[in-house]
C-alpha cells in the first residue's frame, strides 16, 4: 500500500527524460488507484516507519481522504507532465525541470499520507523548496520578482508552523496526530490550545492563501510557465486546505470562537478573491484571484462543520484540483496560439479553433457550476449545510461569489473567444497551427483528459458524493483513524 | 536557564519580525534566519530542559530511570536546522540573482509585475 511513496523516491534517478517522467506518472496513477481501492474496501491502512509502534515512531496513514487526494495528485501530475513534454522549453529541462516536478509530487503525496505533525512539516518543506526552484527556473525578471515574494511568505509560514508544533509538543509531549487528538482534548488550558490552533491556522492559511494572507499568490502565480502554474494552482494551495481540514477535525475540534473566525475569513476570502479577479485584464491573473476566491468555499465548509457542509467542501476540493489545473493548462494553450494573455491583445479564438474553444468552454462552465457540470453539486451541499446551521452570512457570500465568477467567465469568453482579433502592433505568435500533429496532441491531450475528469465528476456526481460523504463522516468521527494508528487498546 | 532562554527567544522573534518589516532584501533574509533560530530554541525550551542526563540506557539497566533529557526535541531541531539551512542557502542565492537582475536591493523596486493594472 505504501509503494506510491517508495516509487516516488525512485523516479528522480530516471526522470531526467520526458518518457520516463510520463511513464513514472502512469505507474503512480495506477498505484494510487490501487491504494484508494484497498483503503475503500479494507479500511484505513497504516505503516509504522522502522517498526516503532505508533506514538513514538513516524507513522504513515492512508485513509480515504488522504488516498483520494493522492489519486488526484497523480491525475494532475500526469496531465502536467504530458503537457510539459511539449510545453516547456529545452533550456528548462536541462536545469532539471522533471526531477524537481517529481520531487514536488512526492512531497504532495507524502504530505497527504503522513500521520505525524512534524513529518507534515518536513513534507511541506520538500514541497516548498521544489516549488521555489520551479518558480524561479528560467530567471526572467517578473519570475524572480514573483519568486522572492513567494519564497519569503512561505518561509514565514514555515516558521509559524514550526512554532506551533513546538508549542503543541510542549503542551502534550506528542507528535503523532492520532495521539495528539486524544491528548489535546485533555489539556486543561483551553486558551493556550486556542492560541496554538490559531497559529496553525495562520501557518496553513498563508500556504492556502486565505483572506488577509493571500496577497503573495496573485503576484507570483502568473509569472512561471503555464505547466508549472497549473500544478501550483491545482495542488499547492490545496495542501494548505488539506492540512487545515485534517488538523482542525482531528487535533483541534473547533469551538464557537474558532468557528466564527473561520466564518468571517471564509466570507472575506470568497469576496476579495472575485473582486480582485474582476479588475484584472490578464487571464492568468484572473485565474490566480479565482484560486483565492474558491479556497473560500472549502474554508466555509470547515466553518459550518457539519456533515453536509464538510461533504460539500471535500467535493469542492476534488472538483477544484481538476479544474484549476486545467485552467492554467488552457492559459498555456491560449498563450501558444495568441502569444499574449491580455484582453487588449487577443480575441477571435472561436473563429480559428472552434473545437478547442468548445473544450475550453466545458472547463469554464464547470468552474462556474452550470448544473450538470462539476462545480454545481458541492455548492448545493454547502447551502444545505449552511441552512441547517443557520449560517446566512456564508450563504450570501457564496451566492455573490458564484455570480461574480459567472460574470468573469462570461467576460473571458466574450473577450477571448468571440471578440474579433484586435489589430495591435504586437507580433502574432501563432505557435500551435504550424506545429507537428504529435506535439499538438501532447498539448491538447491533457486538457481533454482533465476536462473528461471534470465532466465525470459532474455527471457521476453520486460516486464522488459517496466518497466525499465517507470522508466527511471519517473526519467528523476520528475514532476509526485513531484506532487504526494506535491500535484498539488506546481508544477511550 | 529557562528564563534566559525565554528572553532570548523573545529577542530573536522580535528582531526577526523587525527585520522582516524593513525594505532591504538582505535584512529580509536576516530576519527569516533569526525567526528560524527562534523557533528552534522554542522547541528546545518546550521539550523541558534537563542538565547532564543524556537519554542513554546504561549497560546494567533495561529502561531509563529518573530525570533524563527528552531526545525528541533534539531530533526535531536537528531536522529543522538542516531544512532551514537549505532554504536559507536557496534564499541567499535568490537575492543574489534578484540583485543582479533588478540592480537594487530595495523591495519597492519589485513591483513591476503589478503595475499594469
Amino acid at each position: 500500500m505504501f509503494t506510491a511513496i517508495v516509487l516516488l523516491f525512485c523516479w528522480r534517478k530516471v526522470a531526467a527524460q520526458r518518457v520516463a517522467s510520463v511513464v513514472g506518472n502512469f505507474v503512480s496513477l495506477t498505484i494510487s488507484i490501487m491504494l484508494l481501492h484497498q483503503v475503500w474496501n479494507n479500511g484505513i491502512q497504516t505503516m509504522q516507519a522502522g517498526n516503532w509502534s505508533a506514538p513514538f515512531g513516524i507513522t504513515f496513514v492512508a485513509d480515504v481522504f488522504g488516498s483520494t487526494l493522492v489519486l488526484l495528485t497523480s491525475i494532475a501530475g500526469l496531465a502536467v507532465s504530458i503537457f510539459s513534454t511539449a510545453g516547456i522549453s529545452k533550456a528548462r529541462m536541462r536545469f532539471g525541470y522533471f526531477p524537481i516536478l517529481h520531487f514536488l509530487l512526492m512531497g504532495l503525496s507524502g504530505a497527504f499520507l503522513t500521520g505525524d505533525i512534524f513529518n507534515l512539516y518536513v513534507w511541506f518543506e520538500i514541497i516548498i523548496i521544489a516549488s521555489f526552484v520551479l518558480m524561479t527556473l528560467g530567471g526572467r525578471k517578473p519570475q524572480i520578482e514573483g519568486g522572492i515574494k513567494y519564497v519569503t511568505m512561505n518561509l514565514l509560514a514555515s516558521v509559524i508552523f514550526l512554532t506551533a508544533i513546538g508549542i503543541l509538543y510542549g503542551l502534550t509531549g506528542s507528535l503523532n496526530m492520532a495521539d495528539l487528538s486524544l491528548k489535546v482534548a485533555q489539556v486543561q488550558n483551553r486558551g493556550l490550545v486556542n492560541v496554538t490552533a490559531l497559529l496553525f491556522f495562520v501557518g496553513f492559511g498563508i500556504k492556502s492563501a486565505i483572506f488577509p494572507l493571500y496577497f503573495w499568490l496573485p503576484s507570483s502565480y502568473h509569472t512561471p510557465p503555464s505547466a508549472i502554474a497549473a500544478i501550483f494552482g491545482g495542488l499547492l494551495t490545496k495542501v494548505g486546505v488539506y492540512a487545515m481540514l485534517r488538523v482542525f477535525t482531528l487535533i483541534f475540534v473547533p469551538d464557537e470562537f474558532v468557528r466564527t473566525t473561520f466564518t468571517i475569513i471564509a466570507g472575506a476570502t470568497l469576496l476579495t478573491g472575485v473582486l480582485g479577479a474582476i479588475v484584472k485584464t490578464d487571464v492568468r491573473k484572473i485565474f490566480s484571484y479565482l484560486i483565492v476566491s474558491h479556497i473560500g468555499y472549502m474554508i466555509a465548509g470547515l466553518a459550518m462543520f457539519n456533515e453536509a457542509a464538510l461533504t460539500g467542501a471535500l467535493f469542492y476540493l476534488v472538483h477544484d484540483i481538476m479544474v484549476k489545473t486545467n485552467l492554467f493548462l488552457i492559459c498555456g494553450l491560449i498563450f501558444k496560439i495568441k502569444g499574449s494573455l491580455e484582453f487588449k491583445e487577443v480575441g477571435g479564438l472561436y473563429d480559428e479553433y472552434p473545437k478547442l474553444s468548445l473544450l475550453m468552454a466545458v472547463v469554464l462552465f464547470s468552474l462556474v457550476g452550470i448544473p450538470p457540470l462539476s462545480g454545481f453539486w458541492p455548492k448545493i451541499l454547502l447551502f444545505q449545510g449552511g441552512f441547517s446551521t443557520g449560517n446566512y452570512f456564508l450563504i450570501i457570500s457564496i451566492i455573490i461569489a458564484s455570480f461574480f465568477t459567472l460574470w468573469i467567465v462570461a467576460k473571458i469568453w466574450a473577450e477571448i473567444f468571440w471578440k474579433t482579433q484586435p489589430q495591435t502592433e504586437t507580433v502574432q505568435a501563432d505557435d500551435l497551427a504550424p506545429m507537428k500533429w504529435s506535439r499538438k496532441t501532447l498539448l491538447v491531450g491533457p486538457v481533454l483528459m482533465l476536462a473528461i475528469v471534470s465532466v465525470y465528476i459532474g455527471l457521476g456526481a453520486e460516486n464522488i458524493m459517496a466518497v466525499s460523504h465517507h470522508i466527511a463522516i471519517e473526519l467528523l468521527d476520528p475514532t476509526a483513524y485513531i484506532n487504526a494508528v494506535l491500535g484498539p487498546v488506546a481508544a477511550p | 536557564m529557562e528564563l534566559l532562554l525565554v528572553i532570548l527567544i523573545g529577542i530573536l522573534y522580535s528582531a526577526g519580525i523587525y527585520m522582516l518589516l524593513r525594505r532591504s532584501l538582505v535584512k529580509l533574509i536576516l530576519g527569516l534566519i533569526l525567526l528560524g533560530n527562534g523557533a528552534n530554541m522554542l522547541i528546545f525550551l518546550l521539550g523541558s530542559l534537563v542538565k547532564g542526563n543524556p537519554p542513554v540506557i546504561p549497560d546494567d539497566a533495561k529502561a531509563l530511570t529518573g530525570l533524563y533529557a527528552d531526545p525528541i526535541p533534539q531530533a526535531l531541531i536537528l531536522t529543522a536546522i538542516v531544512i532551514s539551512f537549505g532554504l536559507q542557502a536557496f534564499a541567499i542565492i535568490l537575492i543574489k540573482r534578484v540583485y543582479a537582475v533588478i540592480n537594487s536591493d530595495d523591495l519597492d523596486h519589485l513591483n513591476t509585475t503589478e503595475e499594469e493594472v
